[in-house]
């Protein structure tokens, strides 16, 4: 009996571990971006070297990138010189070692975790790695996905492998059913709150149960894509119909033949019933609310109808609460806040963007609240604006950008101002995180545009049922 | 790679849990197409005020932190992003080692690469280290052993694939290279 880890983890070994080397794992699919390639592609170069099976690889513009569209599209220059700098190294590598770019100005650019499943690289059984370590996402779809470093960038190219130990398992079973106002975003953050930081680390996830079962494939890649942030290598889903549904209409995704064989590959997957995980825990999603963090790590979550936790001679929690500018034992409903970001691998798909659009028709943005919405990718932002979403997001008085990581990472110039409060769907509330001093709430697009709409941290569900 | 053997070196303590890499190096400084020099930018908004000034109370600003080969830092060191910017950084700055009771997987493979050495140890010997600043510790690679001051020796856990790479100072992709008659059947095999 085997999980479906497992099962994909040994039809990858080119070589099986043993106690004096690390397995030899091939790697079927491999993402690139500007940030984390270069160093890469320059050990290529001072070792001779060439890429194994570049049509494996394919790469895009989204760290750094701008998201005015003037700087994409009207040829304004970048703000910010070195950016500009990376996305020319990326374009001239690419083109020297015959690696696929959807370029900056590519009808299919996108966050790197976003374009792959809308083109349908990102397969059921495969293994996929990317210099990012929210590469998590793409076990949304049961693919074995995880982040790497640059090195191991670098080995991919040559090799296509990867030297790996195998990583334990980790089954997290949901129950029951979401309320009305709870999304996947506020059962991950739910998740990472109850396992921790640093929980799930040397570990495989593998989420399951009826609620994960009732999941669209948006909802599951952000569950998926936040295992990181409680440590876990990769998170999986097994695929379902729901996968293969979404897989059909992907325009690299297997047709024909093909698809009828790759389908049935595919529903061989599953864990079987009685296969035994190194670890289980399971959580009763019925109870679950709409969730915020309040600190500065996304284990330091609450639900938005909570008060901050208090903890005794704890100089770490201190200082986190210091950061934030937050005190124990207050609650957190009505907290100001100052920025609103909608956006990222998280929290940037199509489904993300409606929900959002579901609070804020008919409402306008706080006055001196500044709420910034980000497509993942240019797919989700034409799809977005053919529903008239854009419409909706600029009357509300938001603005609405070019795909790209944005203000999550804050690399391209879309920053969050010292002392400054942002409510943000995206994965990370680290110090510094959205910019220096920067003071991150992480929410699901639900609870950020109700909390745009009255400039203060605001339970979604107080927009619901008219 | 520089072959790793011994480190005999103080400690310099940052007695915080979950010291994620955005602060070993935050993002800004990830506009680079090289590895080169990021250790003027370790720990960059710890270190410093935003007028660029050291932070005087930050300990690795402290005097007896000069020199300092080995870092102990709270448990769940590295976690977060995947940024090799972030071994790079400790490396460049002159760091060798890193301790903790728990370091997160991207950054240990990532430091493992880079012959920066991360090292776990059990719960008691790490809240012996995080009280003690400035001990004298000597790292045994070849026997996978801690030193302290006391004279006592812990082990700590690495791969013998990792040690024998950082022990002759020779990285992995060599071993992968060799590894190609295996790949191309392992592609035969699924093609």
């Amino acid at each position: 009996m085997k999980t479906m880890f497992q099962r994909v983890w040994e039809q990858h070994e080119v070589a099986p571990e043993t106690a004096d080397t690390p397995a030899v794992l091939y790697i079927d699919r491999h993402l690139i971006h500007e940030v984390t390639s270069p160093q890469a592609f320059t050990v290529l170069r001072e070792r001779g070297l060439t890429l194994r099976r570049p049509e494996r690889t394919i790469a895009t513009i989204d760290h750094s990138s701008p998201t005015r569209t003037e700087q994409i599209f009207g040829g304004v220059p970048f703000s910010i010189e070195a950016a500009a700098q990376q996305v020319t190294q990326l374009q001239k590598n690419c083109a020297q070692f015959g690696i696929e770019l959807l370029d900056l100005k590519s009808d299919q650019r996108g966050v790197v975790h976003i374009i792959s499943p809308e083109l349908g690289l990102t397969l059921p059984g495969s293994t996929l790695v990317c210099g990012d370590s929210h590469t998590s996402t793409h076990g949304a779809f049961g693919a074995l996905a995880f982040g790497i470093g640059t090195t191991e960038v670098g080995h991919v190219f040559a090799t296509q492998c990867l030297l790996q130990r195998r990583p334990r398992t980790f089954a997290i079973t949901v129950d029951g059913k979401l309320s009305a106002g709870v999304t996947a975003k506020d059962l991950i953050l739910a998740i990472i709150g109850k396992i921790g930081i640093g929980g799930g680390t040397g570990h495989v996830f593998e989420y399951r149960g009826p609620v994960i079962r009732s999941l669209g494939m948006d909802e599951r890649m952000t569950v998926c894509n936040m295992s990181i942030e409680a440590g876990a290598r990769a998170g999986m889903i097994a695929p379902d119909d729901t996968t293969y549904a979404y897989l059909a209409n992907c325009p690299r995704a297997p047709k024909g033949e093909a698809w009828d064989r790759a389908l049935s590959f595919w529903r061989t997957l599953p864990s079987d019933a009685g296969a035994a995980f190194d670890r289980e825990i399971s959580i009763d999603g019925s109870s679950l609310e709409p969730m915020i963090t309040y600190g500065t790590n996304p284990s330091m979550v609450i639900a938005v109808s909570g008060s901050v936790p208090t903890r005794r001679d704890d100089a770490v929690f201190d200082k986190a609460l210091a950061y934030m500018g937050l005190h124990a034992g207050e609650p957190i409903g009505n907290q100001p806040v100052n920025v609103v970001f909608i956006g990222s691998c998280t929290n940037g798909r199509l489904s993300d963007l409606r929900a959002a659009a579901e609070v804020l028709r008919g409402h306008k943005i706080a006055a001196g609240v500044r709420a910034l919405i980000v497509p993942g990718s240019q797919q989700v932002k034409r799809d977005a604006e053919r529903e008239g979403l854009d419409r909706i997001f600029i009357e509300a008085g938001a603005e609405w950008r070019e795909s790209g990581c944005s203000m999550c990472i804050a690399m391209n110039g879309d920053s969050v101002a010292p002392g400054e409060y942002a409510i943000s769907t995206s994965n990370r509330n680290f110090e510094g995180r959205q910019g220096p001093g920067a003071r991150t709430l992480l929410a699901s697009p639900l609870t950020a545009a109700a909390s745009a709409v009255r400039g203060r941290v605001t339970d979604p569900r107080e927009f619901m049922n008219g | 790679m520089e072959p790793i053997r011994q480190i005999v070196s103080r400690t310099v303590v940052l007695p915080y849990t979950n010291i994620d890499t955005d602060q070993i190096i935050p993002a800004r400084f990830l506009r680079t197409t090289t590895r080169e020099d990021l250790g003027k930018q370790l720990f960059s908004d710890w270190r410093y005020e935003a007028n660029g000034a050291l932070k005087p109370r930050f300990p690795l600003n402290m005097p007896e932190a000069a020199g300092c080969a080995v870092l102990v830092g709270g448990r769940n060191f590295g976690c977060g992003s995947s940024r090799e910017h972030a071994p790079w950084a400790l490396l460049d700055y002159g760091f060798r080692a890193v301790i903790s009771s728990e370091i997160a997987d991207i950054f240990r493979t990532n430091s493992l690469k880079n012959g920066l050495l991360p090292i776990v140890v059990d719960e008691v010997t790490h809240q012996w280290l995080l009280a003690n600043p400035g001990a004298q510790v000597t790292v045994d690679l070849e026997s996978s052993t801690l030193r302290l001051p006391s004279g006592t020796s812990v082990n700590f856990p690495i791969e013998r694939f990792a040690r024998h790479c950082l022990l002759n100072g020779v990285d992995e992709l060599g071993f992968l290279l060799s590894q190609q008659p295996q790949i191309v059947l392992f592609e035969q095999k699924v093609s």
